[in-house]
């Protein structure tokens, strides 16, 4: 089936290729309607990947977020016209240890394979799953997102020690929101204090115990475990903050993507006995626990949609443009994009 | 309930020296009307896909459809007219023998030589039908367009603004495109290269739908190099 595909093809240069796909007879075949533009998206439109990276990668269909409505399913598990959101990530191998999203063969949509800035996307069942009845469109664009939350709350449940009576948070962007929203959500008895650089942001983690500017943090406040959401540049001194103020055998979990090597101050990693864990992306077992979460916990979709930070309607490779501009601009929020193409 | 028409009737006489229409000229891996097939069987909203061909390659169209589509069942392969609205008409007898209608039944109509349709354009012919009897899917003009009458001298140069490329799909209410060509005399039917204009001389409203640039339709040989390029295959 030809298939018309929006490709980066140059940093800043979006250009229209049409691939011929195959479409097996049990193939699920979905119309995106609904995408969402991460940091990852921007790191490659901006171009600041490192030029090997970018020439491997490109041309390629940008975007890892999205959900749609099924056009044609051959294996009989959605009817046409039924929601359902995107599973990014492509195993082409099962392990009994190895997670689907930490298989090295994997493929994932908007890094090694094209994402969903797709006329029609061609996938299989397994890589889907239907969307509740009147959740709103909006905020499940972004899906994927807190599924990536989902799972590293998933592993810090797993591995951390027992004591949960306090959280510290370490960014105040989209990651960061998601992640207090979470923890207030799964330890409602826990405190959760938030540690970020702008105060109007801050504001807005309304369901958090207490927030704190980087540069005014209390001495003598301790926590049991720590999530570092800051990313880029911004992870060394977020470390070495939650180096200081975490508790003796604590867990920082490591969320916040570099470019560069992050300098940690191991001495005190060993001293205080921490346990770093990392995680990235999620795999489908994370995304129907976040889609049980939000019927579940309505609150939960009603916070997240207070970080939508702008809607566009995309009818071409202008409005493409036009849109990543805007979200580059902004601090904070998520951009949305009604897929019109 | 919605059907659409491929318009495969085409004899190829423009596309050079080659015998064989254009229709059924390979674009990649698989015939040009098979790709062209592809994104109407996947949908959910057409009951059947029929696919209008001559005469003489109705046979050789079956197997093509039966060999490349995994909905094969979907499509029935028939005979077209000897003209373009003969060839419509085909369809609609046909759909009126096999299904019960009414005034809902749509009838979308698409040329086989264009394959690069894109669902968007399909899902915008279907949502016009639902506040107009028919619609044309078109490209505003980008090249002035120039009137001759006597193909020597300028009659006239229209306001470019005003001017549109037509492409396909068209669309109709099955019933209300009945009507039109039952109202049509023999010179008017004789004039018809296009179904819309059918509803324009009957001064009934057709409403337009945007195209795509790609939409291209695979008319002479270079089209079909053209083809070859959109899908990066560059000879």
């Amino acid at each position: 089936m030809l298939n018309t595909v929006y490709q980066l093809v140059a940093p800043r240069r979006i250009d229209l290729a049409i691939e011929d796909l195959h479409v097996a007879p049990d193939a699920l075949v979905v119309r995106p309607t609904h995408l969402s533009i991460c940091h990852a998206d921007q790191r490659y439109y901006q171009g600041m990947r490192d030029p090997k990276v970018l020439a491997e990668k490109l041309p390629m269909a940008m975007i890892h977020e999205a959900h749609g409505t099924v056009v044609f399913d051959g294996s009989g598990t959605f009817k046409a016209g039924q929601r359902v959101v995107l599973v990014p990530n492509l195993p082409v191998e099962e392990d009994p240890i190895i997670a689907e999203n930490y298989l090295r063969s994997s493929k994932f949509r908007s890094s090694t394979a094209d994402g969903f800035m797709q006329e029609l996307v061609v996938t299989t069942a397994s890589r889907a799953l239907a969307l509740p009845e009147g959740i709103n469109l909006d905020v499940s664009a972004f899906t994927e997102l807190v599924t990536v939350v989902m799972h590293a709350l998933n592993r810090f449940d797993a591995t951390a020690h027992a004591g949960r009576a306090s959280f510290g948070v370490w960014g105040d962007g989209n990651v960061g929101f998601i992640t207090t929203l979470l923890l207030r959500t799964r330890f409602p008895e826990a405190a959760v204090y938030v540690f970020g650089k702008s105060e109007e942001k801050l504001a807005d983690f309304t369901f958090a115990t207490a927030t704190h500017l980087i540069t005014e943090i209390p001495a003598d406040l301790e926590v049991d475990h720590a999530f570092e959401c800051a990313g880029g540049a911004g992870s060394i001194d977020a470390i070495e903050q939650v180096i200081d103020h975490i508790r003796p055998e604590g867990t920082i979990a490591l969320m916040g993507v570099s470019e560069n090597p992050v300098p940690i101050n191991t001495r005190m990693v060993l001293e205080k006995g921490l346990r770093l864990l990392g995680s990235s992306r999620s795999g489908v077992t994370d995304f129907q626990t976040t889609l049980d979460l939000f019927n579940a916990h309505p609150e939960v979709v009603a916070h997240l949609s207070r970080i939508i930070g702008g809607v566009f309607d995309i009818r071409s490779t202008a409005d493409i443009a036009t849109a990543l501009a805007d979200d580059r601009a902004r601090r904070f929020g998520k951009t949305i994009l009604h897929w019109m193409v | 309930m919605n059907f659409a028409a491929i318009l495969a009737g085409g004899q190829g006489t423009r596309m050079g020296a080659t015998d064989k229409p254009k229709q059924f000229q390979m674009l990649a891996e698989k015939p040009v009307l098979i790709h062209t097939l592809e994104k109407f069987t996947i949908m959910s909203e057409f009951e059947r896909v029929l696919l209008l061909c001559p005469a003489e390659w109705v046979e050789a169209a079956k197997d093509l459809v039966a060999s490349h589509l995994g909905a094969a069942e979907k499509v029935v392969v028939i005979s077209g007219g000897a003209t373009r609205s003969g060839t419509v008409q085909n369809a609609i007898a046909w759909i009126e023998e096999n299904y019960e209608t009414d005034e809902n039944t749509v009838l979308l109509t698409h040329d086989s030589v264009r394959p690069f349709v894109t669902y968007r354009i399909i899902q915008d012919n279907l949502a016009a039908l639902e506040e107009y009897e028919a619609c044309d899917t078109v490209m505003p003009a980008s090249d002035t367009i120039v009137v001759s009458e006597d193909a020597q001298l300028i009659s006239s140069i229209p306001l470019r603004s005003h001017m549109y490329q037509g492409q396909t799909p068209q669309s109709f209410k099955l019933h209300a495109l009945k009507d039109v060509y039952a109202q049509l005399s023999a010179e008017e039917e004789d004039q018809l290269t296009d179904a819309c204009k059918a509803f324009v001389l009957r001064g009934k409203p057709v409403t337009l739908v945007e195209g795509e640039a790609f939409n291209i339709k695979i008319t002479y040989p270079v089209d079909l190099r053209i083809a070859h390029a959109l899908l990066g295959q560059f000879e």
